[in-house]
């Protein structure tokens, strides 16, 4: 494979099945290392399931998936982030319990050396560890533009700013793969552009590959290097904005006959 | 800072109020009263880092209790083995059992999870009730010695009052120290979404196990306390009931919150001894005490005290921005 160097992810058969329905089916994608890869397709399409499956959440019945050229498609959900997935959700995941500080933190438990004995006797370790988190924390949030809001309770945020959050808590794993499940979703117009301009900077400045769904077009094919359009389970075509949008296929998908 | 610095001293704080009180409230009933509630108070704390923190219930707490208390008072009784080495099996028992537990009942959730632990508990009374040869059977275990570590008995209400409001003090820091750590935050991730905890990296099903192990242990240690405090078990003080009792005492208390753990363990096990003066109807007392404070405070005493020192700030700054 002369591309495997550019290629941070590349599935390739990918197969999910769900009792009788196949919401994967035999599904290729390949994100290039920088890039912003959008996914769309109709409702159903396997959108979703396809982030479950590179986040581990579902477990595929056939096909690969290859993370930095590593086979990551048998690894436990839970050691994904150790290889360089991080993800947000499309119904918000953010944990209320804790403030907003708390949660990046959370973001952060991979990077974090101490042990719980360190914890519970507070070790020198364990204050530094703790320390070296926070700071680490706080530039995520002041990255998102959530500084000011680090010690609230992380439900009390409006809707937009639990976006955010989600999103400063995924970059708290320092990624390479950061996957948005609809960012844009109960969004206005304006928050929309900022959310635009922010997945881009994640992309230039922190050099994190992203690939997102999004229902917004506008937004897609301003932000996106790279479409996948995705129906019954299969990528039907991949192609830049312009490519996509003169595709007949895409077109027959979302209008019909 | 200014703000941390109360919050870093407030479990010295407890300590030194703690270890005043008998002093204060020097009737030997009394004592014994909180002593009672100082044990309670740690299984309670254990219940809450597991329900209150980490969101898995169990329905069958007093068996650790009971399996940490039975144990020891065997062991040292009618095997005579020394107290220190009792108590130590009888925690490692406790933590033993919790692990064979674990492993399968906590890949359940929600009601089912409450089924599952809600049967052990039946089922070690059960086991306590019927092993009569070893444990004495429904009519308990008598004789079991007082404590005595490194040659010291504890032999007056007061000394064991201090020892077990000292292990409570302790196992406040400690739980303090391990809610504010990172796994403290994958434990309060699991509670919202276990989906979230995973994505982050968090190995879900290892730290639910280590916190259904870990609260077992303070029950444990609560059990092998009361055992040589009392000198007498039996196993109606294990049962269902006692499981039911110390939810009540986390939700009263307030979940997810180490303080009110113990202002819930010490209001509900002091309650019915200060009702007693009512006679007949402590019971009806009882019950509407609890109705109420579920109606007013449903954030529990913790939330309680919470809204009271906010409006309490608000009144004060309030007056400070007029004068």
């Amino acid at each position: 494979m002369p591309d495997a160097p550019e290629a941070l992810l590349a599935i390739s058969g990918l197969t999910v099945a769900f009792g009788g329905v196949l919401a994967l089916c035999e599904a290729d994608l390949t994100v290039a290392r920088g890039s912003v890869t959008a996914i769309i397709g109709p409702n159903g399409a396997g959108k979703t399931t396809l982030i479950n499956a590179i986040t581990g959440m579902v477990a595929p019945s056939a096909g690969k998936i290859l993370l930095n050229g590593r086979e990551i498609t048998r690894l436990p959900a839970w050691k994904r982030p150790r290889a360089g997935v991080a993800r947000t959700f499309q119904n918000l995941e953010i944990c209320s319990n804790m403030t907003v500080l708390e949660n990046v933190l959370t973001g952060a438990h991979r990077l974090i050396g101490y042990s719980a004995l360190d914890s519970l006797l507070r070790t020198p370790r364990f204050l530094r560890g703790e320390a070296q988190a926070r700071s680490m924390a706080l530039g995520d949030l002041a990255f998102v533009g959530l500084a000011e809001a680090a010690d609230l309770p992380a439900g009390q945020l409006p809707y937009g700013s639990q976006r955010l959050l989600e999103l400063a808590r995924a970059l708290a794993l320092k990624p390479d793969l950061l996957l948005l499940d609809e960012p844009a979703a109960g969004m206005n117009i304006r928050e929309t552009r900022l959310l635009g301009a922010l997945i881009r900077r994640i992309r230039d400045e922190r050099g994190v590959t992203v690939a997102l769904i999004e229902h917004d077009m506008d937004l897609v094919m301003d932000l996106s290097d790279q479409i996948a359009v995705l129906n019954f389970g299969a990528v039907i075509a991949t192609g830049t904005p312009s490519e996509i949008q003169k595709n007949p296929q895409v077109v027959t998908a979302y209008l019909g006959e | 800072m200014r703000r941390a610095l109360p919050g870093a001293l407030s479990p010295v704080l407890f300590f030194a109020a703690a270890m005043a009180a008998p002093f204060v409230l020097s009737n030997q009933y009394y004592v014994s009263v909180m002593t009672l509630c100082a044990i309670n108070a740690l299984i309670v704390l254990g219940l809450n880092l597991l329900l209150g923190f980490a969101g898995q219930i169990s329905l069958g707490h007093a068996a650790f209790f009971g399996i940490g208390a039975y144990a020891s008072a065997i062991l040292t009784t009618t095997y005579a083995w020394p107290i220190w080495a009792g108590m130590l099996a009888g925690v490692c028992l406790a933590a033993a059992v919790a692990w064979l537990i674990g492993v399968p009942a906590l890949k359940l959730h929600g009601h089912y999870l409450a089924m599952a632990t809600l049967g052990f508990g039946v089922i070690v009374q059960i086991a306590l009730n019927e092993t009569t040869w070893l444990t004495g059977g429904p009519s308990g275990f008598v004789g079991v010695p007082r404590l005595t570590l490194f040659g010291y008995t504890f032999a007056s209400d007061r000394s064991y009052y201090f020892l077990c409001a000292g292990t409570l003090a302790l196992a406040v820091a400690l739980s303090r120290n391990l809610i504010a750590s990172r796994t403290g935050r994958a434990l309060r991730a699991i509670h919202t979404s276990e989906g979230a905890a995973t994505a982050m990296g968090v190995h879900t099903s290892r730290y639910k196990l280590f916190v259904f192990i870990l609260s077992a242990v303070y029950a444990a240690v609560a059990g092998v306390l009361y055992a040589h405090y009392l000198g007498f078990v039996a196993p109606a003080s294990f049962g269902f009931h006692f499981s039911v009792q110390l939810i009540t005492m986390v939700v009263l208390g307030g979940m997810a919150s180490i303080w009110g753990a113990v202002a819930g363990a010490a209001f509900l096990t002091s309650l019915p001894e200060f009702l007693r003066a009512l006679e007949n109807i402590d019971i009806l007392v009882y019950g509407l005490v609890l109705v109420l404070c579920m109606i007013y405070l449903p954030g529990g005493l913790a939330g309680g005290a919470a809204k009271l020192a906010k409006i309490l700030s608000n009144r004060i700054a309030g007056h400070a921005g007029r004068a």
